[in-house]
Formats: C-alpha cells, sequence, structure tokens
C-alpha cells in the first residue's frame, strides 16, 4: 500500500519537473490566436518607468485610432538602460524569433544586428514619408549603414549640457558659465578656493557620458565626428591633449555619487557647482517631487552647453526598428509610421521629456529647457554619443568603459590613449 | 519466475521513477550546460548573431591574462574572498562560542543571528548600499553619519570606493550575513562533544581552557571544513552582492561581474563562457578536495 502511494508520488513529481523545465519554450503571442481577426503588433521597449510609459500610451492611441484592424501588444521589459531588455532580445533574434518591432538607440549600437542580417533596411519607407526632408540631414547620415538607413528615431536627447548652481558660482565670483574648456578649469579652480566641490559625478558610467562632452569640446566637433570613421588616428597629439583636459577636470570632481541622479542634486542643493549630464537631468531638477526636485530653472539650476561645444547637439535617439522575419510585417510599418509621424511624436516627448527628431514640430509643446533645446537641434551642428551608442558599437563602447574604469584608478593619460588606440583597431571597420 | 522479476521490478521502480527526473535535469541542465560553456570558451564566437565558429583550443584561456581588467577581478576576488571567509568564520565562531558558555535567551540571540540569512544578497546590497555611502562631512549617511553622530568622526572612509580596501569593505555586508549561519553550524559543533570526554579530561585535572584545547576543538575540525567550502564557493561565484552595492563598476569588478558586462554589454559569448570556465574551475578546487575527503572519510567508517 505505501509503496503504491510512494510510486504515485514519483510519477506525479516527474511530471510537474517536466512541465516546468519544458513550460517556458512556448512564446507569449501563441496565447493571442484566439483573436486571429484583429492582428496583433508586438512593440519591444524598455519603456516602463513613469514619463516614457506615458509617451508610449499616447502613441498606442494614435496607432489603434489609424488602425482599427490592428491591437497593440505592449512588450516592455522594466529596467533602466535597457540592460535586461537588450539581453533577452538578443536571445530571440538570435532564435529568429523577433518582435514585430523593437526599441533601440539609433546609431551604431544596432550595427551588431544590422551586420548579422536581422535588420531590413527602411530606405523604402524613408522615401515614402519623405522623412530624409524633415530630419536633419546629419542625423539621416550619422544614422545611415553602408548606404540603408534600419531605424527610425521617435526622439532625441541631448548628451552634452552643463548644468550648474548660479548661487555657488556667484559666491566663486565667476561672473558667467564658461564657454570653451579653459575657462572651464579657471572656473572650477575658483570654486575649488571656497571650499564647495567644483564638479560632481556619478558612477563609473557618468565619467564616459563626461569624457565624450570633454572630447568635443577639446577636439572641436570635426575632428571628434572624424574619431568614428574607419581608420582614425587614435594616437595624435590633439587626443592626447584631449584626454590631459579631462585628467584636469576630473581632478576637481568630488568624491564620486551612487548614480546620476545625487549627483546632479549636489549641483541643485548648492553643494557642487557643476555637473555635466544629459537632458533627462532637467525633468530631475524640474518636476515636483517624488520624481524631481521641484527647483526653479533658472534660479536654483541653469545651463549652458558643455564647455567648447556651443553650436553642436550631442545626440542619442531612441528609435524603432524591422526585424527581418517580423510575424506581422504590415503591422509592424504601420507602427513605424505612427512613430516617424509628427503627430506620434509630439505626442510622445513632452511627456517623455525630449525632443522630436522632425524639425518641424509644434514648438509651442515644448518650453523652458526644452525650447532651448529643440532651437539647438535645429539649427545646430550634430556628433553623436559615445556612451548612449550612437558612435561606438556595443563592443567599442564596452572598451572605451572598462578604459575609463581604469584610467579612474591610474590616472594615466598615456595608458588610457593606448587603450582607447588598441579599442578603435579592434572595433573600428 | 515472471513474479519474482515483477516483485523485483515493483522494489526499485517507484524509487528508480523518484530520482529520474533529477538525474535527467542535472545531467541536461547542470553539466550539459558546464559542457557546453566549455565548448564555447574554445570557439572564436566573439558576437552573439553571427553564425558558425572556429574551435581554438585554449587560445581564449590565454588570451584573458593580458586584459589588465582580468587581473584587476582577480586580485579583488581574493581580497574579497580571505576577508569574507576569513571574517565569517572569525565571526561565527566566536558567536558560537559564547553561546556555549550558556548566555539567558539563548534561542533568541540564535534566531536573531540566524535571521541575516534568510535576506537575499540583493536586498542585503541595497540596504548596505545607503550604509557604506562613501560620503564624508556635510554630505556623510549611513555609518559615516552614525560614526560622527557619536564622536568617532576618524573611522570616516570611502567604503567600498577605496581602491586599496574596498574589496574589503564589501566583504563586510557577506560577512554579516553569512556569520549567523557558520555560528549555528559551529554551535552544532559544539554540541556534538560528548559531555563524558569534558568530564574525562577534567577529571585527568585539565583546566577549563585545556578541555576546549584539547578536547572540544579538535571537534570542529569537520564542521570549520564545510563551512569554509560553503563560504568560499560563494564568494568566489559573488555578484547580486556586489552589483545591487556598486552596479558594474570597474572599482568593484570580480570575475562573474566581468562575466556579465562580457556577455551582456560586449555581446562577446566566447570570452564570458571563459571566464565563467575559470569561475567554475575555481570553484572546483575548493569542492572536489572535499568531496574526496568526504568520500575518504565515509569508506574508513
Amino acid at each position: 500500500m505505501r509503496r503504491r502511494w510512494m510510486s504515485a508520488v514519483a510519477v506525479t513529481v516527474a511530471g510537474l519537473l517536466s512541465l516546468t523545465a519544458c513550460g517556458g519554450g512556448g512564446d507569449g503571442k501563441s496565447a493571442g490566436d484566439g483573436q486571429a481577426a484583429k492582428k496583433q503588433v508586438e512593440v519591444f521597449s524598455w519603456w516602463t518607468g513613469p514619463g516614457e510609459a506615458d509617451g508610449l500610451k499616447a502613441m498606442r492611441e494614435i496607432f489603434e485610432k489609424r488602425n482599427p484592424g490592428l491591437t497593440f501588444f505592449d512588450a516592455a521589459v522594466a529596467g533602466g538602460s535597457g540592460d535586461k531588455a537588450r539581453a533577452l532580445l538578443s536571445s530571440k533574434l538570435q532564435a529568429n524569433q523577433p518582435p514585430d518591432t523593437f526599441q533601440g538607440h539609433a546609431g551604431a549600437e544596432l550595427q551588431g544586428y544590422i551586420k548579422a542580417g536581422k535588420l531590413e533596411p527602411l530606405n523604402a519607407l524613408y522615401d515614402e514619408l519623405k522623412l530624409k526632408e524633415v530630419f536633419p540631414q546629419q542625423l539621416v547620415d550619422q544614422i545611415t549603414y553602408k548606404g540603408n538607413v534600419y531605424s527610425v528615431p521617435v526622439n532625441i536627447h541631448r548628451s552634452n549640457v552643463l548644468w550648474f548652481n548660479p548661487k555657488v558660482l556667484k559666491d566663486a565670483g565667476v561672473a558667467a558659465p564658461p564657454k570653451t574648456i579653459e575657462e572651464f578649469i579657471t572656473a572650477l579652480e575658483a570654486v575649488k578656493r571656497t571650499k564647495k566641490i567644483p564638479l560632481s559625478i556619478g558612477s563609473e558610467w557618468t565619467v564616459v557620458h563626461l569624457l565624450e562632452s570633454v572630447l568635443l569640446g577639446s577636439l572641436g566637433t570635426d575632428a571628434y565626428n572624424a574619431l568614428w570613421t574607419p581608420g582614425a588616428d587614435w594616437s595624435a597629439p590633439a587626443l592626447t591633449k584631449a584626454l590631459g583636459d579631462f585628467k584636469t577636470i576630473l581632478s576637481y570632481a568630488g568624491p564620486a555619487q551612487d548614480d546620476w541622479q545625487p549627483a546632479s542634486k549636489q549641483v541643485a542643493d548648492g553643494a557642487a557647482a557643476f555637473n555635466v549630464m544629459g537632458d533627462w537631468a532637467y525633468g530631475y531638477f524640474h518636476n515636483p517631487p517624488d520624481g524631481g526636485l521641484g527647483k526653479k530653472s533658472k534660479e536654483d539650476f541653469d545651463w549652458v552647453a558643455s564647455p567648447g561645444t556651443d553650436g553642436t547637439f550631442m545626440w542619442l535617439s531612441d528609435s524603432f526598428t524591422l526585424p527581418k522575419g517580423a510575424p506581422n510585417r504590415d503591422g509592424a510599418l504601420a507602427w513605424l509610421k505612427v512613430a516617424a509621424s509628427k503627430e506620434g511624436q509630439d505626442a510622445f516627448n513632452p511627456k517623455k521629456g525630449s525632443i522630436p527628431a522632425r524639425k518641424d514640430a509644434d514648438k509651442a509643446l515644448y518650453t523652458d529647457y526644452l525650447e532651448w533645446d529643440l532651437a539647438q537641434w535645429a539649427n545646430g551642428k550634430l556628433a553623436g554619443s559615445i556612451q548612449h551608442g550612437v558612435v561606438a558599437n556595443d563592443a567599442w563602447k564596452t572598451a572605451i568603459t572598462e578604459a575609463v574604469g581604469l584610467f579612474l584608478q591610474s590616472k594615466d593619460v598615456a595608458k588610457l590613449q593606448q587603450a582607447l588606440v588598441q579599442a578603435a583597431q579592434t572595433n573600428n571597420q | 519466475m515472471s513474479r519474482l522479476r515483477r516483485s523485483r521490478l515493483k522494489r526499485w521502480l517507484p524509487g528508480l521513477l523518484l530520482v529520474t527526473p533529477s538525474i535527467v535535469l542535472i545531467a541536461v541542465f547542470v553539466y550539459g550546460m558546464l559542457g557546453w560553456n566549455f565548448r564555447l570558451a574554445m570557439t572564436d564566437q566573439h558576437d552573439e548573431i553571427s553564425e558558425g565558429s572556429r574551435f581554438v583550443g585554449l587560445e581564449n584561456f590565454v588570451a584573458l591574462w593580458d586584459q589588465e581588467r582580468w587581473g584587476l577581478s582577480v586580485r579583488h576576488a581574493i581580497v574579497f574572498t580571505l576577508v569574507f571567509v576569513g571574517g565569517a568564520l572569525a565571526l561565527g565562531w566566536l558567536l558560537a562560542f559564547l553561546m556555549e558558555k550558556g548566555i539567558k535567551g539563548e534561542g533568541g540571540f540564535r534566531t536573531v543571528y540566524l535571521f541575516p540569512m534568510a535576506i537575499s544578497f540583493v536586498a542585503t546590497g541595497v540596504v548596505w548600499r545607503w550604509l557604506m555611502n562613501s560620503g564624508q562631512g556635510e554630505q556623510a549617511v549611513g555609518l559615516n553619519r552614525l560614526f560622527q553622530a557619536v564622536g568617532l568622526g576618524f573611522l570616516e572612509n570611502d567604503w567600498f570606493r577605496g581602491e586599496t580596501w574596498g574589496m574589503a569593505a564589501m566583504a563586510i555586508p557577506a560577512i554579516w550575513q553569512m556569520s549567523g549561519y557558520v555560528m549555528a553550524l559551529f554551535l552544532a559543533g559544539f554540541r556534538g562533544v560528548p559531555e563524558e570526554l569534558r568530564e574525562a579530561a577534567r577529571v585527568d585535572g585539565c583546566r577549563e581552557w585545556q578541555v576546549y584545547r584539547y578536547v572540544v576543538f579538535p571537534f570542529l575540525r569537520p564542521v570549520t571544513l564545510s563551512a569554509l567550502i560553503i563560504l568560499g564557493h560563494i564568494s568566489l561565484k559573488v555578484f547580486d552582492l556586489i552589483v545591487s552595492v556598486s552596479g558594474k563598476q570597474i572599482i568593484t569588478d570580480v570575475p562573474a561581474v566581468f562575466m556579465w558586462v562580457a556577455v551582456f554589454d560586449a555581446h562577446d559569448p566566447a570570452k564570458g563562457a571563459t571566464i565563467a570556465a575559470y569561475i567554475v574551475l575555481a570553484v572546483a578546487v575548493f569542492v572536489v578536495p572535499y568531496l574526496i575527503w568526504n568520500a575518504r572519510r565515509e569508506k574508513r567508517s
């Protein structure tokens, strides 16, 4: 009797184990087979946070109004910079089970997928919607890979912004925010004498973020953009000087904070004078508490282009793509049309706190910082961000991050440059 | 005849059914995956999506040592292991020793000390990230603030952001978490010493410390070894604690974090598999001798 009972348990356990082991194979879409009449479009992103998720929802409403025959399936995966989403995405692409469309940073970050032949070129869509006329020419150039465009940028963020505290600057006797790297160093020195933190920094990635702004400011826009063309000379003396500037500027940095928010907060609180961060810092400074700091712009905090980069917009962008073999290709194209449209971008961006990639956007929707930002976008030169995946592909970016991390300990400029040369040789093709 | 066979079948079939699923699952998902990982580590699959890869032998294993970051992460892992294993053993032993001497409300203390083990490393990390904030002076929070408040301001330090001692500081939360468990192991060890032996030693004229020195401590050797193995392999694989305290920064890089970066940031599966292989080998260095020692001991008894 007891033995029979035991074998029953054994069989049940075996069954359960094999169920749990193999049950994960089915993909989420088979569940939607019931509503075959309304075709589903799977949109994969990492927009789950406040602001960004609201923006996505606004675009979704437009999409569903325009396409009554299609259902929007939100396949968002949580996690700030998309680490987890991208890990899942590459395994899906490798298994040739792509979502219908996915979010990615426009530019070199998509190169791995493009080289492996996982993405469809979108030239036809660009021609159909005349997108080359409404996006800045330089943007189209910088996201073109071997003559083809593979993504539709929905929004634009700016990376080269110098945030500062006007009161701290005034106390230190700095009359105007610095315009060049030399002025920046003088201002940092002046703040240092008042015992405040001259420059606040966060974790390692914020230092890479600082590096890209210093490189752009020290080298100038054309020389900076040339670094990312095949065969670029990373051992040039101009770069040595730029890295020397970087070292000098970094020597004024306060103790590293946990992430970018506490570092920005030091500026808002008047503990530090300067911080170089992307324009998402504006939302953090400006939004009411729980989410933001509720500070007054131009009074508690202020901004200029980071030193030496006035007139140049260092951009990064979220974009959508069309994977090869998308189960619902037409649905994906319908989504891309919404993402590219003026209506879609104007619905998304004010909520997310970024500006549209289109030059013809409704300017009235963008106020205060975003107004300045939009004007600079329409009229400035462009440069791509390193940290945010525009100019360097993932492997190259990781190598640069590693070099900067090691530099933070050694403070050895020659070694940093050597590592950067090495990284460029391995990855710049 | 057939009845005999059937009854024999009846005897071993349920048992076999009971263990088969786990044998199959372990064979596939542990040893199969391990083998697959080692195979991947010996190919030139340096990006995720391109198809086809070449067998390159131990090339990746050698190339890794040329990288400054690898040397740094190995050094970090060694510092972390020494401080964590040493600290948890010493503290756990001390707690067990105090308990063993007999205190009031032992049950309560035991629960309190054992409790941190119930918390995941991630949760521990989130709390200690705040406690070990490197801000000093006006910026101080967490432990640095506490030091100020009790007049021990000179103890304020950078914690895990310090270059030399950063990894030693990183081991503190791990010690906090695991020393209660070590205490429980040692306490069981202490309680396993027969009272007759102690009595006999006392009758033979041993002082109390001699009773411990010659009778009790030798009994604890197997427990110490088990604790060493358990802590050692946890330490070599540590990932969650570090990532939740400091994220993926070079200043606290260890092999497991480096592996994550190689696979998921740089998209280099072969390199990640190589690092993973080294971690498995390092854990094996701890675990295999223990298994052999255990098997021998069982044979002897």
